[in-house]
């Protein structure tokens, strides 16, 4: 589904990615760890086109296309979604108006008619069942308002309704309580098929508990210094970065 | 210019335009005096600092009385928004017509009609209110418009009296208007504890065509009334128009209003809420949109003369091609009107590198035990609101358009009429081509 190829990418004159390389298959999840700085986030923005970076070597392959040629927008219409770690708030804009804008975008990009706000809110209702919430959310302004934990949970509602392929979670755990965890962690479950693929993005291990990752790797300094299994990321928990960033560095 | 204005006043004797009560003639005479000893607005007049008044003082205007030929009443539906309990009065080139006009249910005691009729009927009424609120002496253009003073729109509402739908003011010029200036005069009273909503619009029916329009509205909100006011300005982008909208507001009133001002090459509106008590309540909105050379100049006043009164402003600008605006808002606290609570802002999106913004708070503040906060803004479209619609599969161009209506909708949501605000977000909708 997705293949990443030696990637790297800068920011300004600040290399930030100096050769990612990682293949997610349909099905898989896969985490995304490492200490702050690592580079984990920028991964994420440069897989969903963010304008700030610019890519310098290597490729991503994604369904076949060359994901780095996409726009942002096209990257969004082939089923990739990105759940921001800083959701954008966007004062009078309503909730189910942006949605169905997107929504119906999408569509159009695959050739589908657009749905009426009609439909559209039974599609709405039904989805918003996934992430505990009542209707009252749609009319309230994008994000405008909402508390951190509000903002994740959009994030998850607006994946539920554009069924990506491939979800990318940035930092989706930083900022919520248990319960909200639990929401957010819930919905991204139900939404996972056979024919679709996630990356969780994290610092802690905490979220990993609920979205159980078939692999996890760890970056530091813009590289995966290591790829393992889910227990890799507990050994983590229990030991911290510096112990894996010592022995990578002693063994480089 | 001025010359011809003086000639076009001293052969009215005979038309329309001279007829009124007794005492109406000596106050435009008076007013046609001022404006002949002080003429038009000079270049180094700071008030009129950053916009050229060249494409009015520069070019001669004809008077225009009436019209030839009435437009069909189809051609006026996109203005008139089909509502069709509301009561529509119809102003072609600045005389009223009946036909074109349609009065809702009206409670008793309120009169909704032209002025010009009003001032035929009983000229009395009118003496108490009429050109008693907009000084003459203000500014060179109400001088001229007091001169010329004839007809526009009137609404008197009781006391205690609550108006179940809006008053809606439609002016229109035709082609026959080219060319020709319009001096409409309107006004609004509301006795204490009234309440009512009352809608201007400016419009256009021939694209393209150059007038001038220069209405003054005089408003009088009583003890404990209600006014929601909504200015919509959508003339021709040739036109010229200029407008003052004098406000006076009684102990516990409350005045809202909201200006709208996408037409015009040059369009200035001023608007001077005066607060002669406690316990007032004001709230300014205005949202100006540019595009091409056209140039919007938004003034405001607001005099806070007496204690325990709020003041709140949000103006929004958005600017496209090489288009200017200019917002100056003033607040004046006279030294006894302590616990003022006063705050403005001014906030500007520019789309283009050619558009341009000159905006300045004028807080004039004499009074100690005050609160009162002014900011302004000058900003492009935020690159990660953009990023955040794209990435949700919304295309550069849509969502740019969609982060554009969303800066002007979250002052739109601020009338309190529902109907009048989804007019104006269509209209907003229309002009930045999101539907």
């Amino acid at each position: 589904m997705l293949e990443i190829r030696e990637l790297r990418a800068s920011a300004g004159d600040t290399e930030i990615l100096k050769g990612i390389t990682l293949t997610v298959n349909p099905g898989e999840v896969h985490a995304v760890m490492g200490p702050n700085g690592s580079g984990k986030s920028t991964l994420a923005q440069v897989l969903a086109g963010h304008p700030a970076y610019a890519v310098t070597g290597g490729s991503a392959t994604y369904l076949g296309q060359d994901l780095l040629e996409l726009e942002p927008e096209e990257r969004a219409q082939a089923g990739l979604f990105l759940a921001f770690q800083y959701p954008v708030e966007i004062p009078g804009v309503s909730n189910a108006y942006f949605l169905r804008a997107a929504y119906n975008e999408i569509r159009k990009a695959r050739g589908e008619d657009e749905v009426d706000s009609i439909d559209f809110l039974e599609l709405l209702e039904e989805r918003l069942k996934l992430v505990d919430w009542g209707p009252e959310i749609m009319s309230r302004a994008v994000n405008s308002g909402f508390s951190g934990g509000e903002k994740k949970r959009n994030e998850i509602l607006q994946m539920a309704v554009l069924e990506p392929k491939l979800a990318i979670l940035d930092e989706t755990d930083s900022g919520l309580d248990i319960d909200a965890l639990r929401i957010v962690a819930d919905g991204v479950n139900r939404l996972q098929r056979p024919d679709n693929a996630t990356i969780v993005v994290t610092h802690y291990q905490r979220m990993l508990n609920y979205i159980v990752p078939d692999f996890v790797h760890v970056l530091s300094g813009g590289r995966i210094v290591r790829s393992g299994g889910k227990e890799l990321a507990l050994e983590l928990e229990a030991r911290g970065y510096e112990w894996l960033e010592e022995a990578v560095g002693a063994a480089g | 210019m001025t010359e011809a204005l003086l000639q076009a006043f001293e052969t009215r004797s005979g038309t329309a335009t001279a007829e009124g009560p007794e005492w109406l003639e000596p106050v435009r005479r008076a007013a046609m005096a001022r404006f002949g000893r002080t003429g038009f607005p000079g270049s180094r007049d700071e008030d009129w600092r950053f916009t050229p008044l060249a494409p009015i003082t520069q070019a001669s205007w004809r008077p225009i009385d009436g019209v030839m030929t009435l437009p069909a009443a189809a051609q006026l539906a996109p203005f008139v928004f089909g509502h069709t309990d509301w009561t529509t009065l119809v102003f072609v080139n600045g005389i009223y017509h009946e036909a074109l006009s349609a009065l809702g249910p009206l409670p008793e005691g309120v009169q909704a009609g032209s002025l010009a009729e009003a001032l035929r009927v009983d000229g009395r009424l009118l003496q108490a209110h009429l050109t008693r609120h907009a000084p003459v002496d203000g500014s060179p253009f109400t001088a001229l418009n007091t001169a010329f003073l004839r007809e526009g729109g009137l609404l008197y509402v009781p006391a205690d009296t609550e108006l179940p739908q809006p008053v809606h003011l439609v002016f229109v010029t035709t082609q026959e208007a080219a060319g020709a200036v319009i001096h409409p005069r309107n006004l609004v009273v509301l006795e204490r504890g009234a309440r009512a909503a009352v809608v201007e619009s400016y419009v256009t029916l021939a694209p393209g065509s150059v007038s001038w329009t220069n209405a003054v509205t005089e408003v009088a909100v009583g003890a404990g009334a209600r006014l929601e006011h909504t200015r919509i300005q959508r003339e021709s982008e040739q036109a010229n128009h200029i407008g003052l909208t004098q406000v006076e507001q009684q102990r516990d009133s409350h005045y809202r209003s909201f200006s709208l001002a996408m037409g015009g090459a040059l369009a200035r509106h001023n608007l001077h809420v005066r607060l002669n008590d406690e316990n007032i309540e004001t709230l300014m909105y205005g949202l100006y949109l540019t595009r091409g050379e056209q140039l919007a100049d938004n003034h405001t006043a607001i005099y806070h003369d007496r204690p325990n009164c709020r003041s709140w402003e949000v103006y929004k600008g958005i600017l496209d091609g090489c288009s200017r605006a200019v917002f100056n808002g003033k607040v004046v606290v006279k030294p006894e009107a302590q616990k003022t609570d006063a705050k403005q802002t001014n906030r500007n999106l520019l789309l283009s590198d050619g558009s341009r913004v000159n905006t300045k708070p004028q807080l004039e503040i004499f009074a100690d035990d005050v609160r009162c906060t002014h900011g302004a803004t000058v900003g492009r479209l935020d690159e990660q609101g953009l990023f955040y619609a794209r990435s949700r599969g919304i295309p550069g161009p849509e969502a740019r358009r969609l982060l554009t209506y969303a800066f002007a909708a979250e002052v739109i949501e601020e009338v309190a009429l529902q109907p009048v605000r989804a007019e104006l977000d269509r209209l907003v909708l229309e002009r930045l081509g999101v539907i």
